[in-house]
């Protein structure tokens, strides 16, 4: 503890890059989870669950937080838009501080802050139908200038927010019961939405479902961010998709930032030892890119008692490669988050040391921009599409449909027909692949659910 | 097909040399609602030492297939046809199974779905060995690690107490555990989620089986620890050359860890072949829309393919190819006809865009698609 470990706030609002605007900015946050036990339940230590963060967050770009499941990234989301006490530190929302707000003034605050939540499941009411779920922000929010007391105009504006995520208007009266994972978690996109908020924190949005709704779900909060002039903050665990919808990212381990940049940068060029180690271990579903692994030994230690100086040092591969007295640093001094260049921050004291070569294979570097064959075919379909196809015949996407009730006599009808699509049955229908569905305000007709179904097998 | 089986085995030169070679394997659950067809004719084989992935996402039936090989289901209500239950089956089970080949799966030369539950008690845990996904579920909390490792020793090998705990502090070491003699009397929930996988694999491989099915076995861990854990099954297979079945909706750990891929959709093989040829030059339409899905590198600023619509509903499976409703290039006979993948010409994908029509010697689209797999 012999240096101040972070730099002051000062940065996040004079060095606005490119002039970009600073929305959120962060500084010395910390959140601790305090613990109680012994006969007296008297407070015996705190988990340091967030400590000591700084960092902002630009208008209309997607930050990324990427980290380990228990280094704190929710907790920090959690934190940001009030639903978690803060321990100190403070943050501000365009200039208007988060934390000293109170009362009446704290409630309209909240309206500019939303999060979407990762389980679908969890996170919805399933004793609320659609309208409620969704209307009950608007309900809370409701004041003589927008009419959301009213339930017309709330009832309206509900179906507004289905219609944008991709549902059908009509699905209000339903439960969540009667939705798939996929549609769930566009009901709790919708349901951030619906506020107008400026700052959505996703936290793992994508998480719990499968690859092909991921994308679904991908595509989505981009088009959204686009059309309502969001930012995101976005959690996940997942480095390839972070790397796929974030603008910059921040890494953290055990509770502190310890690495932050732009996307492309972090990873091709990571710095911090724990961001090569994490992104040499994500596996690359292309089996030519061939990683150099760097395994780290053991698991993350106890937020209760961190490590002493630099947290990482305990798992630290590039402190074995120092000498005695320099890696006697990382266990002394906790090391400044300091900008190496371009916005680029590591909290490393040994930054300058990481071998090049190292990163290099660990990143796989030499594979860069490498498009699989499989993705090169799409864009040459795609490319070939964009000139001969009508915008009409794309196929109408069917989103996440429930399966039709099980027990129905005929089989559910598949609402993309193939036959309209392409006229000769030998010539199968251009694809564009790329572009798809979810326009918002395109809905697909579903085939009508009139009682729960499985959207698994019941085994 | 009444034939028994060694002779079958025999007969096939695949079959012969494989470790694993199960066949038509149809498990249906007979279930308040209906049928369900969770795994319908699936045919594969694991040669001894070899890696098998199988992909697919959520109900696609992965697990359901590594369950039947381990005969873990009840029946009723499961129901896999084979020779010896023919009479036994519910008749809309049977109904549903029309003349389908009793299923098979020979593993060295013996049909595991003929064997008395006896035997199959000692193939499970002794030939075959299973790690599942959740390292929290599948150890029992009241019992230590030591207790439930020597449990399945003792079963299977006439080791005294002691010397089944030996074994047991061996094979924890052998996984890397530090400190094993301490780690052996403790509790599951003394440990974190990698130490608890590391403790079943030491489980799993605490009998020496030649074969070790591993279904999801890093899904519920971090990367860095599912970085540990894949290394660890990789150096297992060096050391003991078990050959290992890989269950896993991860194409990531599939292209890392496994040299032949088996892709499976509501139920069925959609697509087989070598890691290299299924994730870089995909046939079926289903396996493109998987690997395009996935967020790469070199998808950045560009929109993320989607497969349309869900996977079908168990109960209703659509006529004709399982994946027409979702297909972008549906045609002619696909949502009338069923393709099989071994009328499939080379028989790896069950498409008809690679099978030959009826009458008709050339699939009809093979030479089209092959033009846009060249760019590799």
């Amino acid at each position: 503890m012999t240096a101040e470990p972070m730099e002051p706030s000062a940065p996040a609002t004079s060095a606005g890059r490119d002039g970009a605007e600073v929305l959120l900015s962060v500084s010395n946050l910390k959140t601790y989870y305090p613990i109680f036990g012994g006969m007296l339940r008297r407070k015996l230590g705190d988990v340091k669950a967030v400590d000591d963060v700084s960092f902002e967050v630009y208008r209309g770009e997607v930050f990324g937080l990427v980290g380990e499941s228990g280094c704190g990234k929710s907790t920090l989301g959690k934190t940001l838009i009030r639903l978690q006490p803060e321990t100190a530190g403070s943050a501000a929302l365009a200039g208007e501080d988060i934390f000293s707000k109170r009362g009446a003034d704290l409630k309209r605050f909240r309206r500019r802050m939303q999060i979407i939540f990762q389980d679908p499941v969890g996170s919805l009411n399933p004793r609320m139908p659609i309208s409620d779920i969704i209307g009950e922000g608007l309900v809370a929010q409701a004041s003589k200038d927008n009419g959301w007391g009213d339930r017309k105009v709330r009832d309206k504006r509900v179906a507004d927010y289905l219609e944008a995520v991709g549902l059908r208007r009509d699905y209000t009266r339903r439960y969540p019961h009667e939705f798939s994972g996929g549609q769930r978690q566009r009901i709790g996109i919708a349901r951030a939405l619906a506020l107008d908020p400026e700052f959505i924190v996703c936290d793992e949005p994508v998480s719990a479902l499968d690859v092909s709704i991921q994308s679904q779900i991908l595509n989505l909060l981009l088009d959204l961010r686009r059309e309502f002039n969001l930012t995101y903050l976005f959690i996940a665990h997942n480095l390839s998709v972070v790397q796929y919808i974030a603008d910059r990212v921040g890494v953290m381990y055990l509770g502190s930032l310890v690495e932050l940049a732009d996307v492309d940068e972090l990873y091709s060029r990571p710095r911090h030892p724990y961001t090569i180690a994490l992104l040499s271990a994500v596996p690359d579903a292309d089996p030519r890119v061939r990683k150099k692994r760097i395994v780290l030994q053991g698991d993350v230690p106890s937020p209760a008692a961190p490590p002493s100086g630099c947290r990482f040092h305990t798992r630290c591969w590039l402190r074995e490669r120092l000498d005695a007295d320099s890696a006697e640093r990382c266990t002394t001094e906790i090391p400044v988050f300091r900008d190496t260049g371009a916005g680029h921050r590591v909290a490393c004291h040994w930054v300058e040391e990481v071998p090049e070569d190292i990163v290099a294979q660990a990143v796989a570097r030499d594979a860069e921009d490498l498009l699989r064959p499989v993705e090169k075919a799409l864009h040459d379909r795609e490319a070939a599409a964009s000139g001969a196809a009508p915008p009409a015949a794309r196929p109408a996407m069917d989103i996440g449909a429930v399966p039709a009730s099980p027990l129905a006599p005929t089989p559910p009808e598949h609402p993309q027909d193939v036959g309209q699509v392409g006229g000769d049955p030998l010539v199968p229908p251009t694809r564009t692949g790329l572009e798809h569905m979810e326009t918002p305000g395109e809905t697909a007709d579903m085939p009508t659910v009139e009682q729960p179904a499985p959207e698994r097998p019941p085994f | 097909m009444t034939a028994p089986a060694p002779a079958t085995a025999a007969d096939d030169p695949v079959a012969s040399e494989a470790l694993l070679d199960v066949r038509d394997l149809r498990t249906y659950f007979k279930v308040m609602d209906g049928v369900v067809r969770a795994v319908d004719g699936v045919s594969f084989s694991v040669a001894p030492g070899e890696t098998l992935g199988i992909v697919g996402e959520s109900g696609c039936g992965k697990s359901v297939t590594a369950l039947s090989i381990m005969r873990l289901h009840d029946t009723p209500p499961t129901w896999t046809p084979t020779d010896a239950n023919a009479e036994r089956i519910p008749e809309d089970v049977r109904t549903l199974l029309g003349d389908a080949p009793p299923s098979r799966v020979m593993f060295e030369g013996r049909d595991l779905l003929a064997l008395s539950e006896d035997e199959m008690r000692q193939v499970r845990g002794n030939d075959i060995a299973m790690i599942f996904q959740e390292p929290m579920t599948s150890l029992n909390p009241v019992f230590t690690v030591g207790e439930q490792i020597t449990e399945a020793v003792m079963l299977h090998t006439k080791a005294s107490k002691k010397d089944a705990l030996d074994k047991a502090v061996d094979s924890l070491r052998a996984v890397g555990i530090n400190n094993p003699e301490r780690r052996v009397k403790q509790y599951p929930h003394e440990m974190s989620g990698g130490m608890r996988q590391r403790v079943m694999i030491a489980m799993a491989l605490s009998c020496d089986p030649k074969l070790l099915i591993a279904d999801e076995p890093t899904t519920a861990l971090d990367v860095t620890i599912q970085a540990q854990i894949l290394e660890l099954i990789r150096e297992i297979q060096d050391r003991t050359g078990a050959a290992l079945m890989l269950i896993t909706h991860d194409l990531g750990v599939v292209a890392e860890t496994v040299h032949d891929v088996v892709v499976m959709y509501a139920g069925r093989v959609v697509e087989t072949g070598t890691v290299d040829d299924v994730l870089l030059t995909p046939k079926h339409p289903y396996t493109e829309g998987l690997l395009t899905s996935i967020p790469s590198r070199g998808m950045r600023g560009q929109r993320l393919n989607v497969i349309k619509g869900t996977v079908p509903n168990p109960f209703n499976m659509p006529t004709g190819c399982n994946f027409a409703p979702r297909c972008p290039y549906v045609f002619g006979p696909c949502t009338d006809h069923d393709p099989r993948i071994e009328d499939a010409d080379p028989a790896d994908v069950a498409c008809w865009q690679y099978t030959p029509a009826p009458g008709s010697a050339i699939p009809p689209r093979a030479h089209l698609r092959r033009s846009s797999e060249v760019s590799a």
